[in-house]
């Protein structure tokens, strides 16, 4: 799939994740960045925030990404009792994992034979940050935002994945104040493995909804 | 004079299309094929995301007010700046509305951020 970057080999001048690097250190400076810079040393020079609190939060951010929800997936795929907190709250059974996930009100929303679930912001970006890392970018496209609730039979099949008929889908709206993870159904074959196997089998796009786990 | 609520609908109108509903609200709108491609975050990015995080947690704003500044930005801005563009656009309103500092200093600020050098590197105080 081409949005699903877990797959490729790592090219010569990409990113681990498949994308090219930004050389953001050396192009020419914008107006943006100059406030971005104005802000910041305000901040700093005010008291409000120190260098320190800054470089913390963005190594928290960068230290989130989907394999924290992978585990939270793997640990409800062979735990039924973590599984049934994590479908009553999705928000306290990652803390119970150890994940950071701050003031996040979140609800998982589980894959079964008949239903399919697709997660969406209409609004604007909303999207299980604090266990899932930041968003990808066709997340916060137009293209995605307004066709997600009304065709999301056809964009789902952009993403390589075709539906069966009888499949139920449900489109869940996130907001700032309620945000939706997708808990993929455990794909068959896979009753053998552990925890960490099964984890290295989920996708960020099978917790959006977009795609499905691996198969073994 | 009785108010009614059809006198008040020329005024929203201004923010909204002929359908009542406001730029933002793109869900069930036509639109193309999802882009794919995606880009990986640009340190200057990073900082705005943390910027907007820990002002928050601190009280300095909260996210109604970083909606309220995005949404009345409008289509166009939309269109026409980044995701993070716009969202420091967003924290610096909030924070200047706050009284975190004023207009003056960002301007003044900013000025001088262009003449430390041309790129974001150069632009650093301690680079």
């Amino acid at each position: 799939m081409p949005h699903d970057h877990h797959d490729h080999f790592h090219h010569e001048g990409m990113s681990p994740s498949g994308h090219p690097y930004r050389a953001d250190n050396d192009t020419p400076l914008t107006y943006w960045q100059r406030m971005e810079i104005a802000v910041r040393e305000l901040l700093v020079e005010k008291g409000h925030l120190t260098p320190a609190e800054i470089a913390a939060q963005i190594e928290a951010m960068d230290a989130r990404s989907p394999a924290n929800g992978a585990a939270v997936v793997a640990r409800a795929w062979t735990d039924p009792a973590f599984k049934a907190r994590l479908l009553e709250n999705a928000s306290e059974a990652s803390r119970e994992m150890g994940f950071d996930i701050g003031p996040l009100n979140l609800i998982a929303v589980e894959n079964t034979a008949d239903t399919h679930n697709l997660i969406v912001c209409t609004l604007c970006s909303c999207y299980p940050r604090n266990l899932l890392g930041l968003p990808p970018d066709w997340y916060k496209t137009r293209a995605y935002r307004s066709r997600a609730v009304r065709e999301p039979r056809t964009v789902l099949r952009e993403f390589g994945l075709e539906l069966p008929d009888h499949v139920t889908v449900r489109v869940h709206d996130s907001t700032a104040d309620m945000r939706y993870v997708v808990l993929p159904a455990r794909p068959e074959g896979t009753e053998g493995m552990d925890e960490a196997q099964l984890a290295a089998l989920v996708t960020r796009d099978s917790m959006i909804g977009t795609g499905l786990p691996h198969r073994p | 004079m009785v108010w009614t609520g059809r006198a008040v609908l020329p005024s929203l109108l201004t923010m909204s299309d002929t359908t009542g509903r406001r730029w933002h609200d793109m869900g069930g709108q036509d639109a193309g094929p999802v882009p794919m491609d995606g880009h990986d975050f640009a340190l200057w990015e990073k900082r705005v995301d943390a910027l907007m995080v820990l002002c928050g947690q601190k009280g300095l704003f909260t996210v109604d007010g970083l909606r309220r500044a995005l949404e009345d930005m409008g289509e166009d801005a939309f269109e026409s700046m980044s995701y993070y563009e716009r969202w420091i656009a967003a924290v610096n309103q909030n924070l200047v509305e706050g009284g975190a500092y004023t207009l003056e200093e960002l301007g003044e600020r900013m000025q001088e951020i262009a003449a430390r050098g041309s790129t974001y590197g150069e632009a650093q105080s301690d680079g």
